[in-house]
Parts: C-alpha cells; sequence; structure tokens
C-alpha cells in the first residue's frame, strides 16, 4: 500500500495528501462545534445535547446509547437542518460579496493546513525523521501568518455586505483587533525563532526545524520545550491567539450582547455554519501552531524525543503515532479555548484595545529585547 | 448623615496581571464540569409536585363514581378571564340520583384563556372542580385546548370526600330523620 502511493506521480500524491489533511480538518473543525455544545453544558451543570439518534445506531445495544448521550447525532442533524432550512437573503445586501464573504472565510483557514506538519515518519531510508506536511517550505510560520490573517477580510466583507448597522461594526472591530494582536503574535515567536537559528547557519521558519530543536535526549539543553525557557513568549502568543481566532474573551466581531451577532447578523442557513467551520479551523491550526511552537510538536514529554520510538516502527505506524500525540496536544488546547470561553466574560471593546496596545504590544517588544540580549550573551560567552 | 469612608486596597500586581483570578475561575469552571449534572430530564424525569399545586382546573368524582358538579355555575361568573363555560342540564327523574336535580350537561374551560388562578376552585360549594398537579397542558390546535368535560373528569379522577352530601340528603329522604 505504501510502496503503491510512492509509485504514484508527485502530484496525485500531493492531492492525495490535501484531500486527506482537509478530510481530518474538516470533519475536527465539526467535532469542535459539538464539543463546545457539550463542554458548556458540562460546565453549566447539565449534560447537553443527547436525544438525538440514527435508527440504526440506536439498535446497537450499549454503544448506541453511549453515542446518543453524547450528542454525536446532533452534529448530522444540524448538518441536515443547514441545508434543508429556509435561505433568508435580506433584500438590502450586496449579494455578490455577502455570497463570496464565507468562503472568504474558509479558504484561508484551510490554506494554512499546508505549512502546518502535523506529525513525522521516520524515513528508513535517509534514516531521519521527516515531517507529515503538505508543503516542507521555510517560510512555514510567515505563511500561517500571512494566510491566516486574510480571514479578517472575510468579516469585514461579510461585515460590509450586509449593507446594516451591527455587522458593519462587527468587520470594523475585527480589522481593529486583528491589527491590534497580529503585532504582538508576531513579536512574541521572535525569540523563538533566534533561538532556533544558529547565527552562521541556514535561516529557517519552518515549524519542522523548530519541533527538531525541541526534541533532544534525556537532560540536554535542546530536550527542554521552549514553554519552559520562554513563558512569556508563550503567554503572549496564547493571549494573541485568542485574539485572532476572536474566541471569548475577545469575541468583538460577534458579541451577541451589544452587536446582536456582529458580522454574521444578516447570515443564516449554510454560509453562517461555514463561518463557524472557518473559526474552528483557525482554532486547530492556531492551537496546532502553538504546540508545535512551544510544546515539543509531536514528543510525548520534554526529554522523551519521537525520534528513537519510532525509528524501530513500520513507517505507517510512526507516522500514526506522531500525529496522535501532536492532535492530542492540539485537542487539549481546543479544549482551553473552550473552558476559557465558559470561564471568562467578554472584555469591553475599548478594554481590547487598551489590553493590545498598552499591554501586549509593550510586554512583546520588551520580551524580544530581553530574549536577544540573552541569547547574544550565551552566543558570546 | 454620618459618612464612613471605605478604604479600598490598591491592587496588588498580581490581582492587576489578572492571571490569578483568571487560573482561580479555570478551577471554578472545571470543577464544574467533573460534577454530577444538576439538570432533570423532563420526560423521562418528573419533578416533583407540592401539595396544593395549581395546575389544570379539572372535575372529580365522588367515591361513589358520581360527579359532584351541580351545575351552579358559579364559576362560570367568578371566572375572571371567562374560559368556563357551563350547559345546565337537569337530571332524569328516573335516575336514582333524581334528588340532586342537575348536572351539567356540557362543561367546557377554554385553558387558552384559563389563567389557573384557582377561583372556581374556590367558589365551588360541592368541591366539584379542582386545580390539580397537570402542568403540562399542550396541543396543536386551538379546539385541543378546550378541556370537555370528559377530558375534565379523565384528568381529575376521583379525590376522598367526607361529606357525601347527596348521599345524605338520599338517605334522609328514605328514612327521614331516623336515619341520623
Amino acid at each position: 500500500m505504501i510502496d503503491l502511493y510512492l509509485n504514484l506521480p508527485v502530484w496525485v500524491q500531493s492531492a492525495l495528501k490535501g484531500l486527506i489533511a482537509i478530510g481530518v480538518l474538516i470533519p475536527i473543525a465539526g467535532a469542535c462545534s459539538m464539543a463546545e455544545r457539550k463542554i458548556s453544558a458540562w460546565i453549566q451543570g447539565r449534560p447537553g445535547p443527547n436525544r438525538a439518534i440514527v435508527p440504526w445506531v440506536a439498535w446497537i445495544p450499549f454503544f448506541g446509547r453511549f453515542l446518543q448521550r453524547l450528542g454525536v447525532f446532533h452534529l448530522m442533524a444540524d448538518g441536515a437542518k443547514f441545508v434543508f432550512k429556509e435561505d433568508v437573503v435580506p433584500g438590502h445586501v450586496n449579494k455578490f460579496y455577502y455570497y463570496i464573504a464565507p468562503l472568504v472565510a474558509l479558504v484561508p483557514a484551510l490554506c494554512t493546513v499546508v505549512v502546518v506538519p502535523f506529525g513525522a515518519y521516520f524515513d528508513a531510508a535517509t534514516e531521519t525523521l521527516k515531517p507529515l506536511i503538505l508543503a516542507d517550505v521555510d517560510i512555514g510560520l510567515i505563511a500561517v501568518f500571512a494566510i491566516g490573517s486574510l480571514g479578517v477580510y472575510a468579516l469585514i466583507l461579510a461585515g460590509w455586505a450586509s449593507n446594516s448597522k451591527y455587522p458593519f461594526l462587527g468587520g470594523v472591530r475585527a480589522s481593529a483587533q486583528l491589527i491590534s494582536y497580529e503585532l504582538s503574535m508576531t513579536l512574541s515567536v521572535i525569540p523563538v525563532f533566534l533561538w532556533v537559528n544558529a547565527p552562521g547557519g541556514n535561516g529557517t521558519m519552518s515549524l519542522f526545524d523548530v519541533v527538531q530543536a525541541q526534541s533532544g535526549p534525556f537532560l540536554s539543553w535542546s530536550g527542554v520545550w521552549f514553554v519552559f525557557y520562554m513563558p512569556l513568549c508563550a503567554f503572549v502568543f496564547l493571549i494573541a491567539l485568542f485574539a485572532e481566532t476572536n474566541r471569548q474573551p475577545f469575541d468583538m466581531p460577534e458579541s451577541e450582547a451589544d452587536l446582536v451577532g456582529g458580522f454574521h447578523t444578516e447570515y443564516g442557513e449554510f454560509k453562517w455554519s461555514i463561518f463557524f467551520v472557518a473559526e474552528y479551523a483557525h482554532m486547530t491550526i492556531g492551537s496546532g501552531v502553538f504546540v508545535l511552537l512551544f510544546l515539543g510538536g509531536w514528543n510525548p514529554l520534554p526529554w522523551v524525543p519521537l525520534e528513537p520510538l519510532i525509528s524501530g516502527l513500520p513507517m505507517w505506524l510512526g507516522g500514526l503515532i506522531a500525529a496522535g500525540v501532536f492532535l492530542g496536544k492540539t485537542f487539549f488546547f481546543i479544549f482551553l479555548f473552550m473552558w476559557v470561553r465558559w470561564t471568562l466574560p467578554r472584555f469591553r471593546y475599548d478594554q481590547v484595545m487598551k489590553l493590545g496596545w498598552q499591554k501586549l504590544l509593550p510586554l512583546a517588544i520588551g520580551n524580544v529585547i530581553f530574549y536577544a540580549l540573552a541569547i547574544a550573551v550565551i552566543e558570546l560567552s | 448623615m454620618s459618612f464612613k469612608t471605605v478604604e479600598r486596597k490598591p491592587l496588588s500586581f498580581a490581582e492587576r496581571t489578572y492571571v490569578p483570578q483568571i487560573l482561580s475561575g479555570l478551577k471554578t469552571t472545571f470543577k464544574h464540569m467533573v460534577k454530577p449534572k444538576e439538570t432533570l430530564e423532563y420526560p423521562e424525569a418528573r419533578p416533583p409536585i407540592p401539595n396544593g399545586y395549581r395546575g389544570v382546573p379539572t372535575l372529580v368524582k365522588d367515591p361513589n363514581g358520581r360527579e359532584k358538579c351541580v351545575s351552579c355555575q358559579l364559576c362560570e361568573f367568578v371566572c375572571p378571564p371567562k374560559a368556563i363555560r357551563i350547559k345546565p342540564g337537569e337530571i332524569a327523574a328516573t335516575s336514582d340520583e333524581a334528588h340532586v336535580e342537575k348536572a351539567p350537561e356540557a362543561f367546557d374551560i377554554d385553558m387558552l384563556r384559563c389563567i389557573y388562578c384557582g377561583l372556581c376552585q374556590e367558589v365551588c360549594p360541592e368541591e366539584a372542580i379542582w386545580l390539580q398537579n397537570v402542568f403540562s397542558m399542550s396541543g396543536y390546535t386551538r379546539e385541543e385546548m378546550v378541556n370537555d368535560k370528559e377530558r375534565l373528569y379523565a384528568l381529575g379522577g376521583t379525590l376522598p370526600d367526607d361529606h357525601f352530601k347527596w348521599d345524605k340528603k338520599k338517605a334522609a329522604e328514605k328514612a327521614g330523620n331516623a336515619a341520623h
């Protein structure tokens, strides 16, 4: 099977890989919406959605009941509802941009997955660890930032095309918030790459190399994850990530309380759900990037790198383990997003701006200066 | 008036970053996540109904299985939203209960109007109408929401009764004061 795959032309391999990556990402995004409902319910002391069931699954004695109580089928019911309910399009919208906005939201969210490695496999031929990635390019993280921030165009477009006050305000807020937090986010990862890129060597922004820099053997300096070296970087990055993905407490573009739903007020049915798939895809990719940068990617524990563990195993099994470890960590962060959402109240908009410009940005700049000096001192000594 | 100025302690650095507060908040919500759920899963589990609950008004029969209502129409007159409609009827002279003289021929309560005030129960001289513990009255049409006599008796059932007024009257009619 592996041989068959390797003998295919390169473009077929790429297309297959792309389909698999999207085939994994979209169900995760869908499952996130389900998880959000369940976790919010659990935090609020309710069992959450647990009624819908497909008849022929109900016949399975124990398992069917378990799935029903877990609310798995509500996802299908939601999907069916989104497809079949009446599609209301207000008469006052700019039709072209109104229809194109959800697509503009979805495309960058799915494109960022191209440069995010979601695992690694041991290549027996070259005896090195190779990333499970669609495009192993050196600009890795820059590409994630560049494409990922295009998602805000969708929000602005949706807000503007809706031709209505609340969505418009939501779109404007989204753009201002994204600019404010993008700065801190970019600054917060600079120390990581200062550390990864030794002077004189080949400079790289690849996320795979960042993980490689965190997978040293037992009790070595390079075995410690960056979150322990650079907790402040991780903290700033995480806060900026919350703001970038428009999650509470930073979900200014939506904020039902004061903007009725913000940019998607005028949207319904399937177009609305695409916005949410995009948001969850963003969240998944964002969590993945955080795991890669600061939490050792697919290395199971600090000082326990993946490479020796999977080097003896078949290629597909090793890849599966690596992807499993990575996805496990990512899912924890997705859980954290939801956990925080149902804990903290939403910020006021002026607080969001104040936090971004007056607190987070100076913190990030000071952080960069501190690590630049520290790394220079270490290199010189 | 005297005022007392409350000294407000300035926030410490940790408090100004909000981080300890956020962490304690996360701890609280996590505890809630693993706690047993408090939801009553309604159709399967029913809430306990306290005694004297004023649910849907119903008509009750006495333990002998005879309808207690004598169609005096007091409830109809007192009903504030005019939800009750009674059509009084005579009891046939040949009937065993002929001495009661009257019984409702039709008794409708429009549940779309009823405000569950309980005045009908208060005013009923025969204790024939009771607001009982039925709390989930629902229907798909307006007609379904009108309880007719049959449905009122089905909902009401039989309540314990100490009086048996009409039994006593009948006994008195037959045996005079000797019955007492």
